[in-house]
């Protein structure tokens, strides 16, 4: 009962289910967890308590995600409750409204339970661009948990959430997952419902979960997965039941490995953890096969004109006229807009609206953004063509495990390469996952390193299963981390 | 204008479309309701929110175009404009740049488009305007304007709008005033707007710029605001291209800069001079998808209405009415379908057409009622004038006949013979008359049998006394021709 | 294109961001390393190449033209830095 913050979601439904333990208590025993742990990690922005009980008693056990608290990121409206983007810009606002993805986890029986930190805006692979202070690695608080959804790796690796809710428009739930030593999966564009996100780069946007076990990560897409009418862009797909394939093993299963994924600038204990992942794989009854992404190399150039450009017009509704932060007494409206955004935006976040109005700007728009929008297309195209010949594509999530918290801050080229094996997802839309598959040592510490599986458009559920194939056969997912946690 | 200059003006019309809900939220369309009732995450720009489009402004503007023979684009799709304003809730404004859903097409310019006073000498008879495009947009929120501060009202925050350019191919204020007419009950007919300039459903902006007729190139183009109505429209013009000319002639050089109407003052006055060129950074809206227009374009040609002018001619054709007559019942959609309601099967359309034109339309103004509230049902009127038409009331007691018609809803048949109003059309108590007035008026009996023919009207209209109006007027001229003959 | 043509104050103001001189300068010695990574699309041939907007093609999603019902009014509000008789308001616009 007092390590019930121990358990994956599937455990704890378990035990709900057959009222070993009541929705209530489930939510005092996380706050308490929370209590004794956030302080070293800083995975939560808020939490409101009071509600997330009331919820609780009403909760009904009976549904699939019956009583279970998830945490979300706070990019997510909750209706009530606050959504600051880990901006200055939004303090104070409370959403007037349910995201679709809350209204749906709350229709499993789900509570909506804390906002997690995040690079303000998602802009971000640290979680050092909150505006409210950066969040902590839990397996060495010296370093970063990685980002965007830092908040929300953190917090279900530090067994502060049973499970979590994140955002990836580069690798913002994979590369966090990744450094925390969780899974992070994010679907197919359009799979979930991006009403009620807020928008970073609205082509590239995707909602996924955070959680401790592949079947878990089935669980809560199970939950969140399917067209929405709020939503142009959500897929009129049918939804699988994604538990369904979790245990067909990989025997026959083609997997990809990627020749420029393992290139210079790739961590040699990384590079070592991902090579014998693989073999692990081929001893699984796996075939490997090398296959080519040749378009590799221009993926960040295309991503740093695509989500940025974006992004210029997605914060421009950030001005301070119908909510949110204001600057005081400006003169006139031009100062009103200047000085609002001036001290309501970080630097990270003014930078890439920078860059990104500059690249739609008058007599740049064809040299930078419908430039990038054709290397968009041969970098999907080679996705395509990749995936006619494997099931699906196994790399390394990040070519390093996790720096130092202040190692990267001043330096936004270096930032963005951490997000090098992610970002080509995002732009051809395709599905993919980051799990466990070893550990990095620095400086005395043991850092987690994520294996990233990426599967095909609507693939979900067969990389949900090559995925279970190998955490069904290793121990990494039940690691835990020790220097702040610890439980044993 | 001096006759050695010409002017070149464009219209930028922006229209409201008549949907129920917005353009791309379920928030109702409706005027003068509370401020900031008619809002939603969507159309506040809430962080998070996202737009879907409404098919029916979709549907709706492909119909403009059809009836504005507009080249209707296979794919047409959304784009971001940017430019920060406080009345823009996302601080970009949905619209469309490089793929608008209509291109080309024309707006007739027919004479009774023209104002009145200058109907009889249109420069241009038969004129047509060409348009570039016409696009799907959402509309901005209302301003108030307070001592020390704005106030921001969103609920027409995202209302379809539907913005018509046209090529610069008028040359005249009555030309302007012409289109904007024309362009105006095309949109009425087709339901796709009320059009009231003065609830802001029809907004115009105009460009207009002055050359001699001996240069090749345009002169500066000046952008007019604040035009509230048609006939200010025109007005503004005229006074504009007077202004560019007078200037022109002082060796002044114009720039290009936007002016304001003032219509009380009638005149225009200078609001800005072009600042540094807008960059609105327009891209494709990645929350949106392109829209493949055969999907629904079957249907809206199904819905595709008679245009005005299309009506014109055939009211003409069909009833044999006057160019006049034909073009007065066009100009109203719910009346001319009355009229044909009325005249169809009618021996005498054009009778019809008067009593509608005239009784109708007067008694309709004194009661304040539309002709939707008309309480003559379109078949009490042919019978009336079937009535009158076979003599069986005169036309006198056929306008007493409407009015109690009109004030009581009954049929021409049931007044008639309630109030024994029938004529008296027995040859022979006519002839016992006709003799009675013979025989009292024999001087007048002279000068006729004289050859002053027109002496028998005077015997006419004494015998019609005499039979206290009942008489039928043409047997009592025949009776009385005959029996001095 | 090239880093160079890079008006970090121009641009900052059609983004309606108010920079420091400090901020310039640093802006557009950051950026510029960035647009100097981004240089190397120039040598990718995108001849005949067809723009990605979305990763799916799909097309014509639309919605009924019905009303649904709209925030309470005070909801719609409640966010306002400064309101006044259901008004959002602003500083003064002169246009």
């Amino acid at each position: 009962m007092d390590q019930i913050f121990t358990l994956d979601v599937h455990g704890l439904r378990s035990k709900l289910a057959a009222h070993e333990v009541s929705p209530v208590e489930v939510v005092r025993a996380l706050a308490r967890r929370i209590e004794a742990v956030d302080p070293a990690v800083r995975g939560y922005l808020s939490i409101d308590l009071e509600r997330a009980i009331g919820e609780a008693e009403a909760a009904d056990v009976t549904k699939p995600l019956g009583g279970v608290p998830i945490a979300i990121k706070d990019v997510i409206s909750v209706r009530g409750a606050p959504c600051t983007c880990g901006s200055r810009i939004l303090a104070g606002y409370r959403a007037p409204y349910d995201a679709t993805v809350i209204a749906r986890l709350r229709a499993a029986g789900a509570i909506p339970f804390g906002r997690t930190n995040m690079d303000e805006f998602a802009m971000g692979s640290s979680t050092e661009n909150s505006a409210f202070g950066p969040t902590h690695n839990p397996y060495d608080p010296a370093r970063t948990p990685g980002g965007s959804s830092g908040g929300s790796a953190a917090v279900v690796a530090a067994d502060e959430a049973f499970a979590a809710l994140g955002s990836d428009t580069g690798g913002s739930i994979r590369q966090p997952a990744a450094f925390c030593g969780c899974v992070g999966f994010k679907p197919t564009y359009g799979r979930v419902s991006r009403y009620g996100l807020v928008a970073f780069a609205s082509s590239l946007d995707q909602i996924g979960p955070f959680t401790k076990t592949v079947r878990d990560a089935a669980l809560l897409l199970n939950a969140i997965a399917g067209v929405d009418p709020c939503d142009s862009t959500s897929l009129d797909e049918p939804v699988p039941d994604f538990t369904t394939n979790l245990d067909r093993g990989v025997k026959g299963v083609r997997l990809g490995l990627p020749r420029e994924y393992f290139v210079s600038g790739l961590d040699p204990q990384v590079e070592r953890a991902v090579r014998q992942a693989v073999e692990h794989y081929a001893k699984l009854g796996a075939e490997i096969v090398e296959v080519s992404l040749p378009h590799t190399e221009y993926a960040l150039s295309t991503y740093y004109i695509i989500a940025p450009a974006e992004a210029s017009a997605n914060l421009a509704r950030f001005d301070g006229v119908r909510y949110g932060y204001r600057a005081e007494q400006p003169g006139d409206l031009l100062e009103h807009y200047g000085r609002t955004r001036e001290e309501g935006f970080g630097a990270e976040v003014k930078r890439r609206i920078i860059l990104g109005t500059y690249a739609l700007s008058s007599g740049y728009y064809d040299a930078y953004y419908l430039k990038a929008q054709k290397a968009r297309t041969l970098i999907r195209d080679d996705f395509s063509r990749a995936f006619r010949r494997v099931d699906a594509i196994v790399c390394p999530t990040s070519p390093t495990p996790a720096f130092k918290l202040g190692e990267r801050a001043n330096d936004p080229l270096s930032m963005y390469l951490a997000d090098v094996f992610t970002l080509a997802a995002n732009m051809a839309g395709i599905c993919g996952v980051s799990i466990p598959c070893g550990f990095a040592e620095a400086e005395g510490k043991l850092l987690p390193i994520g294996l990233q599986i990426l599967g095909n458009s609507l693939e979900e559920g067969r990389v949900l299963q090559v995925a279970n194939a190998y955490e069904q056969t290793t121990d990494w997912h039940k690691r835990r981390p020790q220097s702040v946690t610890g439980n044993a | 204008m001096k006759s050695d200059y010409t002017a070149t003006i464009g219209l930028e019309v922006h229209v409201q479309l008549k949907t129920k809900s917005k353009m791309f939220c379920g928030c109702a369309v409706a005027y003068g309701a509370e401020p900031n009732v008619h809002t939603c995450p969507t159309c506040l720009g809430l962080p998070g929110a996202l737009p879907v489009m409404n098919l029916e402004a979709l549907k709706l503007t492909a119909l403009t175009g059809l009836m504005l023979k507009c080249q209707i684009a296979p794919v047409c799709k959304f784009d971001r404009k940017n430019y920060y304003y406080p009345d823009m809730p996302k601080n970009y404004q949905i619209s469309q740049y490089d793929l608008p859903i209509c291109e080309r097409g024309e707006v007739p310019l027919y004479d009774l488009a023209y104002p009145k006073d200058a109907q009889k000498s249109i420069a241009n008879p038969g004129k047509r305007v060409r348009l570039i495009r016409i696009h799907l947009e959402e509309d901005v929120a209302k301003s108030f304007h307070f001592e020390s501060s704005t106030g921001i009202d969103f609920n027409r925050a995202g209302t379809p709008l539907m913005e018509i350019v046209s090529q610069p191919d008028i040359e005249l204020p009555e030309e302007a005033f012409a289109y904007l007419t024309s362009l105006k009950q095309a949109l009425i007919y087709g339901g796709v707007s009320d059009a009231d300039m003065e609830k802001g459903q029809l907004r115009c902006d105009v460009n207009v710029s002055v050359r001699k007729r001996t240069d090749a190139a345009y002169g500066a183009k000046i952008e007019l605001k604040n035009l509230n109505s048609i006939s200010g429209v025109r007005r503004a013009l005229a006074f504009e291209i007077n202004r560019q000319i007078e200037a022109l002639e002082r060796g002044e050089t114009l720039r290009q800069e936007t002016r304001r109407w003032d219509d009380d003052l009638g005149e225009t006055t200078l609001m800005r001079t072009k600042e540094s060129a807008h960059d609105y950074r327009y891209f494709p809206d990645p929350d949106l998808l392109p829209v493949r227009t055969e999907v629904f374009l079957d249907e809206v040609r199904s819905r595709l209405p008679e245009t005005p002018w299309e009506k014109r001619e055939r009211l003409e054709k069909d009833y044999g009415l006057s160019a006049y007559d034909a073009g007065v019942l066009a100009d109203d959609r719910p009346l001319s379908a009355y009229f044909e309601a009325a005249a169809r099967g009618s021996a005498r359309p054009k009778s019809v057409a008067n009593y509608v034109m005239n009784d109708l339309l007067s008694a309709l103004g004194a009661a304040g009622q539309t002709v939707e509230e008309c309480p003559v049902r379109p078949e009490d009127l042919k019978a009336l004038v079937t009535l009158v038409d076979e003599g069986r009331i005169n036309s006198k007691q056929g306008k007493d006949v409407f009015s109690e018609m009109f004030s009581t809803g009954v049929d021409p048949q049931t007044i008639v013979r309630r109030k024994g109003l029938q004529q008296e059309s027995d040859l022979g108590a006519i002839e016992a008359l006709c003799r009675e007035v013979i025989a009292a008026n024999p001087k007048v009996v002279e000068d006729y049998r004289g050859g002053k023919s027109v002496s028998i009207n005077f015997l006419k209209g004494q015998v019609m006394k005499l039979s206290k109006g009942k008489a039928n007027p043409a047997l009592v001229g025949e009776t009385l021709q005959r029996l001095l003959s | 294109m090239s880093s160079e043509d890079l008006d970090v104050e121009y641009v900052a103001e059609l983004a309606r961001i108010r920079l420091t001189p400090e901020e310039v300068a640093t802006f557009r010695s950051q950026l510029g390393h960035v647009l100097e990574h981004v240089a190397r699309l120039n040598r990718l041939n995108v001849a005949g190449v067809e723009p990605t907007a979305h990763s799916f093609p799909i097309y014509n999603v639309f919605r009924a033209d019905e009303v649904k019902p709209s925030l309470p009014r005070e909801e719609a509000l409640a966010n306002a830095p400064r309101q006044a008789e259901g008004l959002f308001l602003v500083t003064k616009v002169l246009d």
